[in-house]
């Protein structure tokens, strides 16, 4: 459903993304880690167009992202995605939140966008909060209202970057068990996370990366079970990471 | 020691001079401001398209009317827009183009603080959810940056109606004209003056403080 071949993306003169290809296969679970600075929240950015690129082809069901004919809006429209600071608009109460790009962007009716929206909100277990504003919401519970909003657009694939990265340990968990529900429920995600016990229990595929390169990309067994067959970079990182 | 005589100060003094100044100084404040937001706000959205054809024409129009006296200005258009469309203009509207004219930059650098002080996570979250650029402008951009910007406003405002007092050199009708006649039919320059100034002492200084209630309040909320 989604493709990559040989991405990459410069800053100017500095390049972030080098040579960079993989794909996502419908209702495939997939992590990205790597130490910081590797691009991982780069590459996830280029997959919805958030983040241009200058060489290689993005294709997401079927559409080329550089396409000039390509409505990157609408696509947009179809992949969901969630942020590490949660980026909840915070001048509207969490019924707004959900409303807002249904009704602007699908066109929905505000009767059945808020009832779409507030369908969400009870899955992330939140519906006794749907009048309050971000502001009063712990961080565990905004995300979750992200996740929400993102899921109302109906997506056909989620992307997640650092989803649990800016919260408190003791909320983790409960972002966490939204994203497996998720998963189980055999929603298309990519998630670059450095919860490596949520890569062990839901993934699929394991995607590791480093200053800008794809160095792995195997599946879930492959990647935490054989560390011998890894590269040095990625031995390294497995073991300083699950030593914690 | 001055001598001040201030039995004159009656109704009628205010009612016959004061009020069609005070009137039109306050219609002048309130137009500019209005205009000079919806105008400054165009002016910042051009600047910040990254669009060259854009760019380049209204950074310059706001770097002029920022670089020169707001006095000469108000001489220059007085001049000017009777030439340019072939009859006279009276002061009073001349003074009311020229305002929103100037103020139109002020404002827009204001707001192109203001959009750019959003966090670019936010535009990022409207992008992410198919919001072309005019629909990220509008529902998430800008409503947040107007919050941020209103003590700016506010305060610019109040810096206005100030300003407004330099329609003098065109002869406008604004409130410190009518002081000045009343002064001068009741022979009495120094007191009416001296009322002048704090009748726009006290105008500014309410102001200012309701842009301290604001700003609280505003903090309160983020």
């Amino acid at each position: 459903m989604i493709e990559l071949r040989n991405v990459s993306k410069w800053y100017g003169s500095f390049q972030v993304l080098t040579d960079c290809s993989t794909s996502i296969k419908r209702g495939e679970v997939v992590v990205i880690c790597g130490p910081s600075g590797s691009g991982k929240s780069t590459l996830i950015k280029t997959i919805n167009a958030l983040e241009p690129f200058q060489a290689g082809e993005i294709s997401v069901d079927g559409i080329d992202l550089h396409d000039p004919k390509t409505n990157l809006p609408q696509l947009r429209s179809r992949v969901g995605m969630v942020f590490q600071h949660f980026e909840l608009f915070p001048y509207l109460s969490v019924t707004e939140n959900l409303t807002l790009a249904q009704m602007k962007v699908l066109g929905r009716s505000p009767s059945d966008a808020k009832a779409h929206g507030l369908k969400y909100l009870e899955r992330v277990g939140l519906i006794a909060q749907k009048d309050k504003f971000p502001g009063q919401l712990s961080g565990g519970q905004q995300q979750r209202v992200a996740i929400a909003r993102a899921l109302s657009m109906d997506p056909i694939v989620m992307l997640f970057d650092e989803p649990t990265s800016a919260l408190d340990p003791e909320m983790v968990g409960e972002v966490l068990d939204v994203m497996i529900k998720l998963a189980h429920e055999g929603m298309t995600m990519c998630c670059v996370t450095h919860e490596m016990g949520f890569a062990r229990k839901v993934s699929h595929r394991v995607i590791f990366m480093d200053q800008g390169h794809i160095v792995e990309d195997c599946s879930k067994s492959e990647f935490f079970d054989n560390p011998e067959a890894r590269s040095p970079r990625a031995k390294e990182f497995l073991s300083k990471i699950l030593a914690n | 020691m001055l001598s001040l005589d201030l039995s004159f100060y009656n109704w009628e003094l205010f009612s016959n001079y004061i009020l069609k100044g005070l009137l039109f100084s306050v219609q002048l404040t309130v137009i500019a401001t209005v205009g000079g937001i919806i105008a400054g706000t165009f002016l910042a959205l051009m600047r910040l398209s990254g669009k060259p054809a854009l760019v380049y024409p209204a950074t310059f129009y706001v770097n002029v009317m920022r670089s020169i006296p707001l006095v000469m200005v108000i001489l220059w258009f007085f001049l000017l827009i009777p030439m340019l469309i072939g009859k006279p203009i009276g002061a009073d509207l001349s003074a009311t183009i020229t305002f929103i004219a100037f103020e139109a930059a002020f404002f827009s650098e204001i707001v192109r603080a203001g959009i750019q002080s959003v966090p670019k996570g936010q535009t990022y979250a409207g992008e992410a959810l198919g919001m072309t650029y005019g629909q990220n402008m509008r529902l998430v951009v800008l409503p947040q940056a107007f919050r941020n910007m209103i003590p700016v406003f506010m305060t610019q405002t109040i810096i206005l109606f100030q300003d407004t007092s330099l329609v003098y050199a065109i002869g406008a009708y604004d409130l410190l004209k009518g002081f000045e006649i009343a002064g001068k039919n009741y022979g009495r320059p120094i007191e009416t003056y001296l009322l002048a100034a704090v009748t726009y002492f006290l105008i500014c200084f309410s102001l200012s403080k309701v842009v301290r209630l604001i700003q609280a309040k505003v903090a309160i909320i983020r």
